[in-house]
C-alpha cells in the first residue's frame, strides 16, 4: 500500500528502538528487533540507540532525514503519552511534516509489564511491523492553532482557589472567582489555630481573603455555581446561576441592623459555619470576617420567603434600602481560556461509623466542630463548654475516623495527624483536662511537624497506640459511671484498656465532595477510583488534568494539608499563566471530514455528535462537518455505513494496515481483505 | 516468529489477540498498568484509537480474518467517555457485532469490551490475564488457513465439475 | 405464604419453650408454618471448627430440602435460633463464592439425591415478623399491651454479625419496634449486640460468668423489667447463671430473661402454658395490672 502523496514511489522510513538505559533493553533484544525491521519494504535505515529522547537521540533522527532523505519516521520506545509530542518535534525541526511520526509503545505496553525475553521481543516486533506498515499512509497534517482567551475561571473560593486567583490576577490576568458559599474562605476560614506554627487561620486568611475582594482583575461572585460549560482549552463558554441573597450587594455594608431588626427575636436554625453548634436566624452573615461582608436570607427559614407574610421588619431597619425580596437567579455568561478548579473536600461523616457515638453521646464531636469550640470567635467563645454544660476534665482524640479503614476509606486523609496533635494542645491549653491521642501510626511529615509532635510528648499528652473499637457508656464500675468509656486495645503494653472520658473527638478524614461526579462530569475530567479529580500524572503532572486547559487545585485532588494546598494553587496557577502567555495552543489534527462525492445523503452520522459539529447541507443533500467543533473521537468515522467519513491521523487505510502489520506473520496465504 | 497456529491445543501455541484501547482511559490505564509493572500475559497488540467510538466492526472482522484468536475492546465507563457518548455508540455497535460473530460461529469468548477507567491499570492486567486463558482454553481460531482450505475446497469442486466459477461475466 | 421451619437442635430439648411460643405466636398472626420434614443438625459452630467441607454439606443438606416442592416462589426458611440461621446463611454465601466448596457440596448432595440451587431464602423470625408480617398486624392482634414495661431487646452476636441482612451490625432496632408495637418501652442501651459467651459458660466459666454479669447488670442499671432474646444459648446463658454470678462475683442480676416470642404470646393473650412460661427459672416479668394500680412485675 504505497502512499503517492509524500514521495515518488515507495516511502524511505527511518525506524529507531530505543534501550532506554535497561528499561526496555533488559527485557527486550533491541538489536534483534532493529534488525528484522531493517529487513521491510520500506525501510531505509534501521537503528537502535540508549535514549532516544534525549539530545543526541533526536540529533540521529535528523541527522538521518537530511541525508537519506527520509520521509516517515517511526520510533519504538516509551509511550505516545509522554514524548510523542518529543519526536515529532524533532521531526519537524529537520524539515519533514511532523504527522509522518508513528510512536510504538514498547515499554509501559510491554518491557516494563511482560517476563518472558522471548515473547517481549515478538511483541516488540510485530508492533513496530505494524507501525512501519501505518506509516506508509500517513498524510501531512497541520496541527490546529487555537488562541487562548486570558481570561481564567476558579471555581472554588477556599485557600486554593484564592491563591491561585491571586497569582494570576497580579500577573495581569482577569479572573472570575465563582465561589458556592456565600462567603469565600472554605474549611480553612473554619480553623482555629493551624499546624504547626499554631498561626490563627482567620489571621493569616483574611488579608487574602480583602485581597481579593478589593483586587481590580477579580471578578468575585459567591453564592454562585458554574451551571453550564462548552467550548475547548482557550474557548470556553461559561454559564454562571448567581443564587439571589435577597440583598442588593453592591448596597449592603454588613451594618447587620437587619439582623438585629429581624422578626427572630432569638437565633432559632443550625448555624452551618459553627457546624451547627450555634443558632442564626434566616438573615445572617456567616461569620464577622465573611467576604463579601453582605448578609444573605435563607428562603427555607425566612418567613417572607417562605410563606409570604412577614411583617419585615428588617426592610425597616435597612436605611440603605439594600433588601429585594423579589430577586431571583441570575445568569452570567462569560468566556475564558483556562479553568482551575479548586472545589476542596468533604469531611467524613462520623454516623457512618456508628461505634465511635457520635449523635448518640453529646458529648463526642467531630474535630470541625471542636475548631469552631476553641475558636475566640465560636459559639462559646473559646471556652471549651460541652454540649451538656459542663467542662471536660479528661479528653480523647481518635485518630483516623473514616480513614485507613476497608469498611469506610481505605486512604489515609494526610492531615488528621498533625490536626489531632493541634487540637489536644488547644484542649490541653484551655481546659487543662488530661488528653489522651488514641493513634495508629503518628504521620508528621512536613517541615516542622516532628518537632510539633515532640513537643507535644513533652506537654504532658498520654499517647496510646491502638485503633479504638468502640465509645461507649456503659460503666463496670462506680468510677465509670457518667463518662464515655473508650475501648481500646493498647498494642504497646499488650492489654485492652478501657479509658473513662468526658469529651470524645473523632478526627475526621477528608473524602471527596458529595457531587464530584457531577462537577467533573460538568468540566470533561475524570475522577479516581477514590472520587477525587484525577491528575494527568500523579509525580509529574500533579495540577493538570486530561483535559487541556482544564487544571486542579487543592483538597479536590486528593487530602493535602495548607502548604501543600498553596503550592498546587500556585502551580496550577503557573500552568494556566504558561497557556495564557503561550498565547495560543496546538490541538491535534484529527478532525473528521466528509468525502463529498461519497456521501450519499443518508443522515447516520448527523445525531451521533455530541459536539454538534456534524450538520446536514439541504442544498447538496450531503452532510457536512464543522472542523472547529470536532473533537476527533471517530464515532462518526465508525458509523459511516458508505465509508465516506474519514478521520485524519486515524484513517481506516491506516488502522487496516496496522491490523495487517500485527498479524502479517500469522496469515498463511496473502489473503485479501474482507 | 514463526506462530502458525497447529490444530489441537499443543504447548507451543501462544494465542495472538488484537486490542483497540481508548486513549483517554483504557490506554492510559495499560500505560499506568506499565508504569506500576503489573506483569502480565504478553499476548496482546494494542492498537489505539481516540475513541471506543472509532472502532468499526470491519477492524474487528480483519483482525479475526488475518489471524488473530480474540479480540479486546476497551473504553472508559458509561459517564466518562471524554468525548461525551462515543462509548455508548461503541456498546450498541458491539453488542450487534457479537451477534453476528456467533452467527459466524465465532466463539463468545474471542471477543470481549471492557469498561476501564485511567486509574484502573489492575484491570488491565486482570482482564488481559483473563481473557488469555479463556482464549488459550479455546484454541487457535486459524481463520486464514481456514480461508486457504475453503479455497481449495471450491477449486476441488470446480474441476469435478469441470466448470469455473466466473465472477464477473465477459 | 407458608414458612418452611427449620427448629434445629436447641428448640427441641433445652429450647422448647422458644418453638413452642414461636409457634403459638405464629398461630395466633395466621401465618402458615411447615416443619423442614427430615432436618438435621446444622453442625453450629462445633462443627464448622472440625471440617469446613463437611460441616457446608451437613448445613446444605437442609437447604436442599427447603428447596423441595414448592410452587415455583423462593422458598422462605424461617431458623429462629441465631447460630442455625447464622450457619445456613453462611453456607448460602460461600457455596455461592467458592465454586470449588460448591462443586464438594454439591457432589456430596448429588450422592443422596438431593439437589441446592441457591433458590431459598434464610430468614430469621425477627425478620419475618417484622418485615413479611408487619408492625400493624401484630398491633392489631395485641389484647393486653405490655404498658409500662421496659424491655431490653438483647440481639445477641450472631444475627446481625457478620451478614447484616435485615438490621445494621452496631445498633440494629428491629427488635426495639417491634416492643413498641406490643405496648412496652424497649430500653436504649449499647450492649445489644454484645457476645453473652457462648459455650464459654461451660468451658471458661470465668469469662463466660463476666460477659453474662456485664449484660445483666447493665439491663438491671438502665432500668429494663425484663430481657428478651432470640437465640437458645443466650437465653440459658443469661438465665440459668444468675445464682453463680451472685456468689462468685458478688452481684445481684436477678432479672427475667424471656424469649422475643414468649413476650409477644403475653401480649396478645395467650397463655403461659402455649409460651411455655412455666419453663423458667425466673418468672417473667408481668406488665401493670390496670386497676389497682399495683406492678404485678417481680
Amino acid at each position: 500500500m504505497l502512499d503517492p502523496s509524500a514521495s515518488n514511489g515507495t516511502p524511505r522510513i527511518g525506524f529507531y528502538i530505543c534501550h532506554c538505559g535497561t528499561n526496555i533493553a533488559g527485557t527486550v533484544d533491541v538489536k534483534a528487533v532493529a534488525e528484522y525491521i531493517g529487513t521491510l519494504n520500506g525501510v531505509v535505515v534501521s537503528r537502535e540507540y540508549k535514549y532516544m529522547c534525549s539530545d543526541p537521540g533526536q540529533e540521529l533522527i535528523q541527522q538521518d532525514i537530511k541525508e537519506q532523505k527520509l520521509d516517515r519516521i517511526v520510533v519504538a520506545s516509551c509511550s505516545p503519552l509522554l514524548h510523542e509530542h518529543t519526536f515529532r518535534t524533532a521531526t519537524e525541526k529537520a524539515g519533514l511534516n511532523p504527522f509522518f511520526f508513528q510512536m510504538v509503545n514498547i515499554r509501559e505496553n510491554v518491557s516494563w509489564v511482560h517476563t518472558d525475553p522471548v515473547a517481549a521481543t515478538e511483541k516488540a516486533k510485530d508492533l513496530a511491523r505494524a507501525a512501519v506498515r501505518r506509516v506508509f499512509l500517513h498524510k501531512p497534517l497541520a496541527p490546529k492553532k487555537v488562541p487562548i482567551n486570558p481570561a481564567v475561571l476558579v471555581v472554588g473560593g477556599g485557600i486554593a482557589g484564592i491563591h491561585a486567583a491571586l497569582t494570576l490576577a497580579n500577573a495581569g490576568k482577569h479572573v472570575y472567582l465563582v465561589e458556592r458559599e456565600p462567603t469565600i474562605g472554605g474549611h480553612m476560614a473554619m480553623f482555629d489555630k493551624t499546624f504547626p506554627t499554631l498561626d490563627c487561620a482567620a489571621c493569616i486568611l483574611t488579608p487574602k481573603m480583602s485581597a481579593v475582594k478589593s483586587h481590580p482583575n477579580i471578578t468575585l461572585w459567591t453564592y454562585s455555581e458554574v451551571s453550564a460549560l462548552e467550548g475547548f482549552v482557550g474557548n470556553y463558554k461559561v454559564q454562571v446561576k448567581r443564587k439571589p441573597r435577597y440583598i442588593k450587594e453592591d448596597l449592603c455594608v454588613g451594618c447587620m441592623e437587619c439582623v438585629t431588626a429581624c422578626i427572630f427575636k432569638d437565633a432559632r436554625f443550625p448555624d452551618e459555619f459553627n457546624v451547627g453548634l450555634s443558632k442564626r436566624k434566616p438573615v445572617y452573615i456567616p461569620f464577622p470576617q465573611a467576604t463579601p461582608q453582605v448578609v444573605l436570607f435563607d428562603p427555607e427559614t425566612c418567613l417572607q420567603l417562605k410563606k409570604g407574610k412577614c411583617k419585615q421588619t428588617c426592610i425597616e431597619a435597612c436605611d440603605r434600602e439594600c433588601i429585594d425580596f423579589t430577586q431571583t437567579e441570575e445568569f452570567k455568561d462569560i468566556e475564558v481560556g483556562t479553568i482551575i478548579l479548586a472545589t476542596g473536600f468533604k469531611p467524613f461523616d462520623p454516623s457512618k461509623t456508628p461505634y465511635y457515638g457520635y449523635g448518640t453521646y453529646p458529648n463526642v464531636y467531630t474535630a470541625l466542630e471542636v475548631e469552631r469550640l476553641v475558636n475566640a470567635s465560636g459559639p462559646t467563645g473559646g471556652e471549651v463548654v460541652l454540649r451538656d454544660g459542663s467542662h471536660p476534665k479528661a479528653v480523647g482524640i481518635i485518630h483516623c475516623v473514616g480513614s485507613r479503614d476497608e469498611k469506610t476509606n481505605r486512604w489515609c486523609s494526610r492531615v488528621c495527624c498533625m490536626y489531632s496533635l493541634k487540637l489536644a494542645h488547644l484542649l490541653k491549653e484551655h481546659t487543662g483536662a488530661e488528653v489522651y491521642n488514641f493513634y495508629i501510626d503518628m504521620r508528621t511529615p512536613g517541615k516542622g511537624y516532628e518537632e510539633f509532635y515532640d513537643k507535644l510528648l513533652k506537654e504532658g499528652v498520654h499517647f496510646i497506640r491502638g485503633r479504638v473499637a468502640e465509645v461507649t457508656d456503659w460503666a463496670m464500675d462506680a468510677k465509670e459511671e457518667g463518662k464515655l468509656i473508650v475501648r481500646v486495645e493498647d498494642t504497646l503494653i499488650g492489654t485492652v484498656r478501657r479509658v473513662p472520658l468526658d469529651m470524645v473527638v473523632l478526627s475526621q478524614g477528608l473524602e471527596p465532595r458529595a457531587d464530584a461526579q457531577d462537577v467533573r462530569r460538568l468540566f470533561n475530567i475524570s475522577c479516581a477510583t477514590e472520587g477525587f479529580f484525577l491528575e494527568r500524572h500523579p509525580k509529574l503532572a500533579p495540577v493538570n488534568t486530561f483535559t487541556d486547559g482544564v487544571f486542579i487545585a487543592g483538597a479536590c485532588q486528593g487530602p493535602r494539608d495548607i502548604p501543600d494546598t498553596v503550592a498546587q494553587a500556585g502551580a496550577a496557577a503557573a500552568e494556566a499563566l504558561a497557556l495564557i502567555d503561550a498565547g495560543h495552543i496546538e490541538l491535534e489534527p484529527n478532525t473528521a471530514f466528509i468525502l463529498e462525492e461519497d456521501c450519499s445523503g443518508c443522515k447516520s452520522c448527523v445525531p451521533l455528535c455530541p459536539y454538534k459539529a456534524i450538520s446536514f447541507l439541504e442544498d447538496k443533500k450531503k452532510a457536512y462537518i464543522n472542523e472547529a467543533l470536532c473533537k476527533g473521537c471517530g464515532t462518526c468515522v465508525a458509523a459511516c455505513p458508505s465509508g465516506s467519513i474519514v478521520q485524519n491521523l486515524f484513517e481506516d487505510d491506516q488502522i487496516f494496515s496496522e491490523i495487517d502489520g500485527l498479524l502479517s506473520e500469522l496469515a498463511v496465504s496473502g489473503g485479501g481483505r474482507l | 516468529m514463526t506462530n502458525t497456529p497447529t490444530n489441537g491445543k499443543s504447548g507451543n501455541w501462544e494465542p495472538h489477540i488484537v486490542a483497540f484501547f481508548c486513549n483517554w482511559c483504557t490506554y492510559t490505564a495499560a500505560d499506568l498498568a506499565g508504569v506500576s509493572r503489573m506483569k502480565h500475559a504478553p499476548n496482546v497488540r494494542i492498537i489505539r484509537v481516540m475513541c471506543s467510538g472509532r472502532v468499526d466492526p470491519q477492524f474487528v472482522l480483519e483482525a479475526f480474518a488475518k489471524g488473530a484468536d480474540g479480540v479486546l475492546i476497551g473504553g472508559c465507563h458509561f459517564g466518562d467517555c471524554h468525548y461525551s457518548e462515543g462509548n455508548y455508540k461503541a456498546a450498541r455497535r458491539i453488542r450487534m457485532l457479537k451477534r453476528m460473530l456467533h452467527d459466524m460461529g465465532i466463539e463468545e469468548d474471542r471477543f470481549r469490551l471492557e469498561w476501564i477507567s485511567a486509574s484502573e491499570g489492575d484491570k488491565v492486567k486482570l482482564v488481559v490475564n483473563d481473557m488469555v486463558d479463556k482464549v488459550k482454553a479455546l484454541g487457535p481460531l486459524g481463520l486464514p488457513g481456514r480461508f486457504n482450505e475453503w479455497d481449495k475446497e471450491m477449486e476441488h469442486l470446480e474441476a469435478k465439475a469441470g466448470v469455473k466459477e466466473v465472477a464477473h461475466a465477459g | 405464604m407458608t414458612y418452611r421451619y427449620f427448629p434445629g437442635c436447641s428448640l427441641k430439648s433445652s429450647g422448647r419453650s422458644y418453638e413452642e411460643s414461636l409457634l403459638a405466636v405464629f398461630r395466633a398472626l395466621e401465618v402458615p408454618v411447615q416443619e423442614l420434614d427430615d432436618w438435621n443438625c446444622c453442625g453450629a459452630t462445633a462443627y464448622m471448627s472440625v471440617d469446613e467441607v463437611e460441616a457446608f454439606a451437613l448445613a446444605a443438606r437442609n437447604l436442599a430440602l427447603a428447596e423441595q416442592g414448592g410452587n415455583g416462589q423462593a422458598p422462605q426458611l424461617m431458623a429462629p435460633c441465631s447460630a442455625c440461621y447464622l450457619v445456613l446463611l453462611k453456607t448460602q454465601k460461600y457455596l455461592a463464592q467458592h465454586s470449588d466448596l460448591d462443586q464438594k457440596v454439591r457432589a456430596g448432595l448429588t450422592a443422596v439425591n438431593l439437589r441446592y440451587d441457591g433458590r431459598v431464602q434464610v430468614r430469621h423470625p425477627l425478620d419475618i415478623l417484622v418485615n413479611d408480617i408487619g408492625l400493624d398486624r401484630i398491633k392489631k392482634r395485641v389484647k393486653a399491651p405490655l404498658a409500662g414495661m421496659k424491655v431490653a431487646c438483647y440481639y445477641g452476636c450472631q444475627i446481625v454479625r457478620p451478614f447484616a441482612t435485615f438490621d445494621t451490625a452496631y445498633n440494629p432496632t428491629t427488635m426495639d419496634k417491634l416492643v413498641a408495637a406490643l405496648g412496652a418501652t424497649p430500653v436504649a442501651w449499647p450492649l445489644k449486640t454484645r457476645c453473652c459467651g457462648g459455650t464459654l459458660t461451660g468451658t471458661i466459666p470465668e469469662v463466660g460468668l463476666r460477659l453474662n454479669r456485664i449484660l445483666l447488670g447493665e439491663a438491671k442499671r438502665r432500668g429494663a423489667d425484663t430481657l428478651i432474646t432470640v437465640c437458645p444459648l443466650c437465653q440459658f446463658n443469661l438465665e440459668c447463671y444468675q445464682d453463680a454470678i451472685q456468689r462468685e462475683l458478688n452481684a445481684n442480676v436477678s432479672l427475667p430473661i424471656v424469649y422475643l416470642t414468649q413476650l409477644m404470646g403475653q401480649a396478645f393473650g395467650l397463655s403461659d402454658t402455649e409460651l411455655g412460661l412455666q419453663r423458667l427459672f425466673v418468672p417473667a416479668a408481668r406488665p401493670a395490672v390496670q386497676e389497682g394500680g399495683k406492678a404485678a412485675h417481680a
